[in-house]
C-alpha cells in the first residue's frame, strides 16, 4: 500500500510535469495549427537562461526569474518573426521540418555553449514547503511546481477569459477567416502566442531543471514526451493537456513500479497509437468530422 | 534513324504520352548513358578509398530516400519512422544471413520484403488518420521499432547487435569497398528505374491524386487506403533494402544508428533534395552525406588546432547547429529543393539569350 501510494504520488506530480510542458505547446498549436518539434528546445532554453542568470551572472532568484521569462517571451517572438512567418500558406510538412530544424539549431547552440553535462541550480527553496502525511513525504519541489502551476493556470485562465489580446486569441483559434474579417490582426495573434508558448516553456524548464537538473538531451527528449499527452488530450484543448499530463505521468510510474522499468519509456506512445486509432481527437479535442 | 530532338523553346506537348516521357529529347538519352559509363567505368579506376566509401553511404541513402520520397513528396504521407524501418531492414538482412544461412542475394530482398510487411502495419492508421496526427503516429512507430531492436535480445542481439561476416555474391567476395559500390550503384540505378517508371503507372497516378486532394482522388473510385497502405509498403521495402545494404556494409549493426534522428535526416534529405522528385532524393542525399562529411573534417582541423585544443568537446555540436541551420534556410528559401533549382540553371541555359 504504501507503495502503492508512493507510485500514486510520484505519478501525479510527474504528470503535472508533463501538463506543464504540454501548455505552452498546445497554447502554439491551437492559435496557428503548428506541430512544434522544438518545444523542448524551448524549455532547455529557458532552464539555462535562468542558469546563467542565478548562478553565472548572480542575480536575486525572483529577479533572474522575470528576467528569464522576458527574455523567452522575446525568444517566441523572435522565432515567429523570422521562422514561421514566412511559412505561412505553406504545406504541412514544410512547417513541421521547419521546427524539426529549429529543434537541431537550438540543440546543437545550447550544447555548443553548456555542453552535455548535468548542470545544477543553487538550493533556494525553503524548506517549510515539504509536505509529510505519515509515510508520504512531498518534496519541496513539487509543492512550489503545485502552486506556480496553479497562479499560472489561473492567470492564463483570466488572460483568456477577459483580456482583449485573450479574446483575440481564442476568436483566431475558432476560426482564422472570421477572426480576421472582423479586424483581428491575426499575425499578431501568432507571434504573442509564440511568445506566451515561449515564456511557459521556459517556466516548466526551470521546474523541470530544478527537479532533474538541468541537461540539454534530457530536456530536449521533454519536448517529446509532449505528443502523447497532447494527443491523450486532444490537441487543442489546454484543460486536455492537464489531464493527459497525469494520466500518462501515472502510466509510466506504475509500468515503472510494477511491471518493468525500460517499458516506461516506451508506453506512452503505445498509449498513443490506441488512442489514435479509437479517438483521434482525444478526450477533449476538437472533433472535426470528415470522412476519408 | 530517328531524328534528333533538341529542346524547345517553350511546352509543345500535343499529347499525353508526351508529357509523360521521361526524356524529353535524345540528348537526355544520350546523356544519361554518359553518366552511368562514367559512373561504372571512370569513377571505380580514380577514386579513393576513402571517396568510395563516400559514394557507397550516399548510394544506399539515396535508396532509403527515394523510397521516402514515394511516400511523402508522391503520396503526401508524411512518415517519421523511416529511420527505424532502414534499421528493421539491417536486423531483417542480418538475422536471415546469420540465423537461417540465406545468402547474400536473398537476404537482401527478403529483407526488403519484411520491412515492407512492417512498414505496412505501421501504415494501419493511415485508415484514420491524416496530415498531423499520421506523423505523430508514425513517429511512435519510431519509438517502438526502436525499443524493440533493443529489447528483444534473443533475435537482435541487444545493445551489442549482431556482427556479420563478409557476404559472398556470385562466388565473388565482397571484401572491399570497390566490390561493394558496384552492388550499390547497380541496385541504385534499378530501384531508380522502377520508381520513376512506377510514378507514370495508376498506381503512380493514384498516389499523386491522394497527395493532392485524398476526397476527390476517393470520389474517382481510388480506393485510398489500399493505395496509402502499397505507397507505406513500397517506401518500407525501398528502406528494408538499403538497410540490409548497410549492414553488410558496415559488417556490425546495433540499434544507435536507427534512432529518431536517422528519420529526421531522411526527411531533410527528401526536401532538401525536393518533394515528388525521384532525382530530388538522390541529389539531396549528395547534398546532405557530403555537408555532414565537410563538417567532421572541419571539426576534425579545428579540434587538432592549438586554439581550440582546450574545448574539444564542445566544436561537436556545431555540426548539429549547421545542419539545422540548412535545413531551415532551405525550406525558408527554396521550398522546393535541390530538383528546383537544377530546373532553373537548366532552362535559363536552353532559353538563353532570350529568357524571358
Amino acid at each position: 500500500m504504501e507503495f502503492f501510494l508512493h507510485l500514486l504520488v510520484n505519478g501525479v506530480s510527474l504528470g503535472f510535469l508533463y501538463a506543464l510542458s504540454a501548455l505552452g505547446f498546445v497554447m502554439i498549436f491551437k492559435s496557428s495549427s503548428i506541430l512544434n518539434f522544438a518545444h523542448g528546445e524551448l524549455l532547455a532554453f529557458g532552464a539555462f537562461l535562468f542558469l546563467v542568470l542565478s548562478t553565472w551572472a548572480g542575480l536575486p532568484i525572483i529577479l533572474s526569474f522575470v528576467l528569464t521569462l522576458l527574455g523567452s517571451f522575446l525568444l517566441g517572438f523572435v522565432i515567429e518573426r523570422l521562422f514561421l512567418r514566412p511559412l505561412i500558406g505553406e504545406d504541412l510538412i514544410q512547417v513541421i521540418m521547419l521546427t524539426v530544424g529549429l529543434a537541431t539549431m537550438f540543440k546543437g547552440l545550447l550544447l555548443f555553449i553548456f555542453g552535455g553535462d548535468i548542470h545544477q541550480y543553487p538550493k533556494f527553496l525553503p524548506d517549510e514547503l515539504t509536505l509529510k502525511f505519515d509515510v508520504i513525504e512531498i518534496p519541496s519541489v513539487y509543492v512550489a511546481t503545485f502552486i506556480i502551476g496553479l497562479v499560472f493556470l489561473l492567470l492564463f485562465g483570466l488572460f483568456f477569459k477577459y483580456s482583449s489580446q485573450g479574446i483575440y486569441m481564442r476568436s483566431v483559434a475558432d476560426n482564422q477567416l472570421a477572426a480576421m474579417s472582423l479586424g483581428v490582426h491575426v499575425r499578431r495573434v501568432f507571434a504573442l502566442s509564440w511568445a506566451i508558448a515561449a515564456l511557459v516553456a521556459a517556466m516548466s524548464g526551470i521546474v523541470l531543471g530544478i527537479i532533474n537538473g538541468i541537461n540539454v538531451h534530457e530536456l530536449s527528449s521533454i519536448g517529446l514526451k509532449v505528443f502523447p499527452v497532447v494527443i491523450l488530450g486532444g490537441l487543442d484543448s489546454i484543460g486536455g493537456a492537464i489531464l493527459g499530463g497525469i494520466i500518462i505521468g501515472l502510466l509510466e510510474t506504475f509500468t515503472g513500479g510494477y511491471i518493468s522499468t525500460s517499458l516506461r519509456e516506451i508506453i506512452p506512445y503505445l498509449v498513443l497509437i490506441v488512442i489514435l486509432m479509437v479517438k483521434p481527437y482525444g478526450l477533449f479535442g476538437l472533433k472535426e468530422i470528415e470522412r476519408v | 534513324m530517328r531524328k534528333l530532338h533538341f529542346h524547345p523553346c517553350g511546352n509543345f506537348k500535343e499529347s499525353y504520352e508526351e508529357e509523360l516521357t521521361i526524356f524529353e529529347t535524345d540528348f537526355g538519352r544520350a546523356w544519361l548513358l554518359v553518366g552511368l559509363a562514367i559512373l561504372f567505368v571512370v569513377v571505380p579506376l580514380f577514386a579513393s578509398q576513402y571517396t568510395l566509401y563516400i559514394l557507397n553511404t550516399i548510394g544506399i541513402y539515396s535508396i532509403a530516400a527515394i523510397g521516402l520520397n514515394l511516400l511523402i513528396g508522391y503520396t503526401g504521407q508524411i512518415s517519421m519512422g523511416h529511420g527505424a524501418f532502414f534499421g528493421v531492414g539491417a536486423y531483417a538482412a542480418a538475422v536471415f544471413y546469420t540465423r537461417f544461412g540465406m545468402p547474400f542475394w536473398a537476404a537482401i530482398p527478403a529483407a526488403g520484403v519484411f520491412t515492407a510487411l512492417v512498414g505496412m502495419i505501421f501504415g494501419i492508421p493511415s485508415l484514420r488518420l491524416k496530415h498531423l496526427y499520421l506523423t505523430i503516429a508514425t513517429l511512435a512507430g519510431q519509438f517502438i521499432i526502436e525499443y524493440v531492436l533493443v529489447q528483444w535480445d534473443g533475435v537482435t542481439g541487444g545493445a551489442e547487435g549482431i556482427p556479420l561476416f563478409k557476404a559472398t555474391l556470385f562466388g565473388i567476395k565482397l571484401n572491399s569497398d570497390l566490390k561493394f559500390f558496384f552492388v550499390i550503384f547497380t541496385l541504385l540505378v534499378l530501384l531508380t528505374w522502377i520508381a520513376v517508371n512506377l510514378i507514370r503507372t495508376r498506381f503512380g497516378r493514384a498516389f499523386v491524386a491522394i497527395r493532392d486532394n485524398d476526397r476527390a482522388a476517393e470520389g474517382m473510385g481510388i480506393p485510398i487506403f489500399k493505395y496509402k497502405l502499397l505507397s507505406f509498403g513500397i517506401s518500407s521495402f525501398y528502406a528494408g533494402l538499403a538497410g540490409g545494404l548497410f549492414a553488410f556494409y558496415m559488417m556490425i549493426i546495433t540499434p544507435e544508428p536507427f534512432n529518431m534522428w536517422l528519420s529526421i535526416e531522411f526527411i531533410a534529405i527528401i526536401i532538401i533534395g525536393g518533394l515528388g522528385s525521384i532525382t530530388g532524393s538522390i541529389l539531396g542525399t549528395i547534398f546532405i552525406v557530403s555537408l555532414s562529411e565537410i563538417l567532421s573534417l572541419t571539426t576534425e582541423v579545428l579540434m587538432n588546432l592549438d586554439a581550440f585544443a582546450g574545448s574539444s568537446i564542445s566544436i561537436a555540436p556545431l555540426r548539429e547547429f549547421v545542419f539545422g541551420l540548412t535545413i531551415v534556410l532551405f525550406i525558408i528559401f527554396e521550398p522546393k529543393g535541390l530538383a528546383e533549382i537544377w530546373r532553373i540553371v537548366r532552362s535559363s541555359f536552353r532559353l538563353w539569350p532570350f529568357s524571358y
